[in-house]
């Protein structure tokens, strides 16, 4: 098997059995990156050195029989909001095109502990404001299934690299579907783990109480082994509540027969490709073929869920945004001659359009006399979806839904849009809000031959059981082996 | 027309933590520029707060001591506002679930009592300081107090006078200070005061407009201000004019105050609940651990040290003029049992010292077991008080220890009758002159006869010895002449 066509825990195996070395794993996907990343766009810099340097390091600790983990040595691609010590760290944007972080976030440090090599930092839609990255300052990623479609955003460069084997997992974050759409767009699998679980600490925050760190792989045992690594408490991020990493070692025994697995209907019904439609149907069979009950049921509050999310998300990157003002680090405007000009002139030039979209929504939104009719309600609404969900999950072990409500659009086709994008969320974004966990893994293929994906949404902690269920899935399907250009 | 002003006062208080409020840098005051800091306190992306729970700790002392109530569930908020001081642009504060609130404090003026409203305590983070250097005309940031937890007392509206605001702004200081809650330093800025002020004709039960006033870095600053402020509002309406509400900065060297900005410009702070931090669950054994743990405020001091101990009011006072004052005086007398003697010493001596050398009760460094066993030194007629005095100071100075130093100096009182016995002679014998004066009746030359034997004794004599034998050998002199 060529390398760039392996699992990363198919390479970690090849790594600990000596059949493979840390430094030609790191040097493959480096090859891969360079001899299609001129197109695809799926990075924003590569640390080839600083790679190969720690591979070698990994080898020697290995060499000297040090367990670490089973993704050892196995190269790791990371979202550009997640800081990087003296790494730039650009979150997409022309406001931090120069910064170098003081520090590696808690998820970068675990990462480094497990043995993983960090080959480059993934491209993604500015401050993570968007579903294609195409906000992106640095140019749009390409979809690798169609480079004339977006990946999906906002970490389309996770996905399309790892669809495209410029990657062999990625790490990344979802705020209202940042990890899943791109997946479901590019064929892949990631998961949004639940709120609390993996540690937000340096990761450049866009809506605190929504932002969450999650991986994406080639399929879900890649995401499970990444996301072991990546879980667990941190004394550093006070919403932290996790008291252990999660423990997977139930998760791959097939057997779903014992779950019940809700299909919201109204989630199938209006505004929806009917070729996703369709794919997602046919998985709710194949669960049924596993020996999983899968009954229908209505999800109430689903179109409060993009409005609720749009007002919460925009107030929190409003006021957390506001620290880019040009004095301290990042984008300073040459054209200033007092205070107030140099925080108006470098914000009005360092941000892009959408970025500027969500302050201003967000600072609206908050302003006197508006937080009760907007922000009050939209966090009322939110205890209401979070309930709904809880509900539901009195009955059903998991829900299964679309991603998104299509396949992935062309370039340009939507940007300039802004509501269609948003409603474009409209599975995802309800998750965050409740702060629960869901998979998202490959279903199927449309009629223009792209990737559909599928949506498995867990309570709160209990991404074992989304594991099983996904996993029991991709044992008796392929879709999350088709490979793009093949 | 005569005017009633109305005054609100709002305090900010620095807290004694010895780390910040949302990371472990230190709290400490000076230190290099930008010495004190990490990425949490200079808001770099990605970083995340912390709270320190010894910030919420010094807030409930506090609550307590002003009579509030705590806050069982309480929160932050983010106030958003622009300005190079606050490197994240918002402060994390509390607007919707303060900690403490209602409380109260009774003062006294004139001799009457009176008692002033506590609207609420709430607690956030401080901001960076600004220096201006002239020389390169450019603004320069230290971000070293960025991030010490503060706490704002915020009273009603309840005072008449200047020296209302004063009699306060001084039991709240002493509160504090005893709470171990904030050093209280205006000039440091550890505490600071904002006035907010209005008048309005006697009588009338509506209130005028009011101002708030900023930057006055001492009690005498404030006191000026409210008398300035007041009058200028008054002097405004009587000539027909109307008070702006606005934000005004005091100058002390000149002795006005200038409008900063007025309410049309005024900030919109867009607050909300830090989504960052959980809320704070203040249960039953967090309060009961720190009602057990609080501090003896002055006031109780006092009483206890004239009622228990036997000490004059007077020196109660002086020794609560400073909590290492009342703390030395208590340590102290707990080991060497004599409350009354170290009091004397501590009021005394001590406080002369502490004086002479400009040592402020903070810094002193006096160790309590060296001056209780001083005062045995004294008390058991080791030494004499005078030279007592002077084991003091070397105290005071070098911290040596009193015991050791009367040994290596041979300062140990003289109780030999033999010894003092020859030193009575030798004054006698040189001093034919003052005995021929103490024979015909003069009284003051057996003073000085006393001093020529401490004299000849290096001042080491014990005084009642050399008394005695002073007295025997001179009436026997007396018979003799006789």
């Amino acid at each position: 098997m060529e390398i760039r066509d392996m699992t990363a825990l198919e390479m970690g195996r090849l790594i600990k059995e000596r059949k493979l070395g840390c430094a030609e794993a790191a040097t493959a996907v480096l090859e891969a990156i360079s001899s299609t990343d001129g197109e695809l766009g799926a990075y924003i810099s590569v640390q080839k050195d600083r790679a190969i340097a720690a591979a070698l390091k990994v080898q020697a600790r290995l060499d000297a029989g040090e367990a670490l983990s089973p993704l050892a040595g196995v190269p790791v691609s990371i979202k550009d909001n997640i800081c990087t010590k003296d790494v730039p760290t650009t979150c997409g944007s022309k406001m931090l095109e120069d910064f170098k972080p003081v520090y590696d976030a808690t998820v970068v440090e675990k990462l480094a502990a497990a043995g993983a090599v960090t080959v480059g930092k993934l491209n993604m839609d500015e401050f993570a404001m968007g579903g294609s990255t195409e906000t992106s300052y640095f140019g749009a990623a390409k979809n690798p299934w169609d480079p004339r479609r977006v990946p999906g955003g906002s970490s389309g460069g996770a996905a399309a690299a790892v669809a495209a084997g410029e990657a062999v997992y990625a790490v990344a974050s979802d705020t209202g579907g940042s990890i899943r759409q791109p997946c479901s767009f590019c064929g892949v699998s990631g998961i949004k783990p639940t709120y609390g679980s993996v540690s937000r600490y340096g990761l450049v925050a866009y809506a605190s109480s929504l932002d969450q760190i999650g991986p994406i792989g080639r399929d879900i045992r890649d995401c499970a082994a990444a996301l072991q690594i990546l879980s667990g408490p941190d004394g550093r991020d006070s919403t932290s509540v996790i008291e252990r990493p999660f423990d997977f070692s139930d998760s791959f025994s097939g057997d779903i027969k014992d779950m019940v697995i809700g299909l919201p209907v109204n989630y199938l019904s209006d505004g929806i490709d009917s070729d996703v439609r369709q794919a997602v149907a046919r998985a709710a069979e194949t669960f049924k073929a596993l020996g999983a009950q899968v009954e229908d049921f209505t999800m109430p509050m689903m179109e409060y869920a993009v409005p609720a999310y749009y007002i919460i998300a925009c107030a929190e990157a409003g006021s957390n945004l506001s620290r880019y003002d040009g004095i301290k680090y990042g984008y300073r405007s040459g054209n200033a001659d007092s205070l107030a000009d140099v925080y108006l002139s470098s914000r009005s030039e360092g941000f892009g359009i959408e970025v500027k979209r969500r302050i201003m929504l967000g600072s609206f939104v908050l302003s006197a006399g508006y937080y009760d009719a907007y922000y009050h309600k939209a966090l009322q609404a939110r205890g209401l979806i979070r309930n709904a969900f809880n509900q539901a999950f009195d009955k059903y072990d998991v829900l299964l839904s679309p991603v998104a409500p299509t396949t992935a659009y062309k370039l340009g086709e939507n940007i300039t849009d802004p509501l269609k994008m948003y409603l474009g969320d409209i599975y995802t974004v309800s998750v965050n809000l409740a702060g629960f966990p869901a998979a998202a893994l490959p279903c199927g293929f449309d009629r223009n031959k792209l990737p559909v994906g599928m949506q498995l949404i867990g309570k709160e902690f209990s991404e074992p059981k989304l594991v099983r269920a996904a996993d029991a899935f991709q044992q008796n399907t392929d879709w999350h082996k088709r490979r793009c250009g093949k | 027309m005569t005017f009633e002003t109305v005054i609100g006062l709002e305090v900010h208080a620095e807290l004694s933590t010895k780390s910040k409020i949302f990371c472990g840098c230190s709290t400490r005051f000076g230190g290099a520029p930008n010495t004190h800091v990490c990425p949490v306190c200079t808001g770099m992306p990605g970083s995340l707060p912390v709270f320190n729970r010894a910030a919420a700790d010094f807030a409930i002392r506090a609550g307590l001591a002003l009579n509030c109530g705590i806050s069982r569930h309480t929160k932050f908020d983010r106030k958003n506002y622009f300005y190079p001081d606050l490197p994240k642009a918002y402060q994390v504060s509390q607007l919707y679930l303060p900690i403490c609130r209602d409380g109260w404090l009774d003062i006294e003026t004139c001799g009457t009592t009176k008692r002033i409203g506590i609207h609420e305590i709430h607690m956030e983070e401080d901001a960076g300081k600004l220096i201006h250097d002239p020389w390169e005309d450019c603004s320069l940031i230290d971000y070293n107090r960025c991030g010490v937890p503060l706490i704002e007392i915020v009273s009603e509206a309840d005072f008449r006078s200047a020296d209302e605001v004063i009699a306060y702004l001084e039991k709240l200081r002493e509160i504090l200070l005893f709470l171990g809650v904030c050093d209280c330093k205006m000039q440091e800025g550890s505490m600071r005061a904002d006035v907010n002020l209005s008048v309005r004709p006697s009588g009338s039960a509506e209130l005028g407009t009011r101002t708030e006033m900023k930057n006055m870095n001492s009690f005498k600053a404030i006191h000026r201000a409210v008398i300035y402020e007041a009058a200028r509002q008054a002097e405004l309406i009587e000539a027909g004019g109307n008070v702006v509400q606005e934000t005004r900065r005091w100058d002390d060297n000149k002795d006005a105050s200038f409008a900063m900005r007025t309410k049309e410009n005024a900030q919109d702070y867009r607050y909300f609940p830090e989504p960052d931090l959980l809320p704070l669950e203040i249960d039953e054994a967090w309060l009961a651990r720190i009602k057990d743990t609080m501090p003896e405020l002055a006031e109780n001091k006092r009483r206890r040290y004239v009622g228990e101990m036997g000490i004059t009011e007077y020196d109660a006072a002086m020794l609560t003029t400073a909590k290492p004052l009342s703390d030395l005086f208590e340590q102290t007398s707990a080991i060497c049992k004599n409350p009354k003697e170290t009091a004397n010493l501590i009021t005394g001596a001590l406080m002369r010292l502490l004086n002479d050398t400009g040592t402020l009760p903070e810094d002193l460094s006096v160790d309590a077991a060296k001056l209780a066993d001083l005062i045995l030194l004294i008390q058991d007629g080791v030494i004499n008080r005078n030279v007592g005095k002077a084991v003091l100071e070397e105290l005071f100075r070098n911290g040596t220890d009193p015991r050791r130093y009367v040994e290596k100096r041979g300062l140990a009182m003289i109780r030999d009758d033999n010894f003092i016995e020859a030193a009575v002679d030798e004054a006698l014998a040189a001093n034919g002159k003052s005995v021929e004066d103490y024979r015909s009746g003069k009284e003051k030359a057996f003073g000085f006869l006393v001093g020529q034997t401490m004299k000849a004794l290096k001042g080491k004599g014990d005084p009642q010895i050399v008394n005695r034998i002073l007295l025997k050998k001179l009436s026997i002199i007396q018979k003799r002449g006789n």
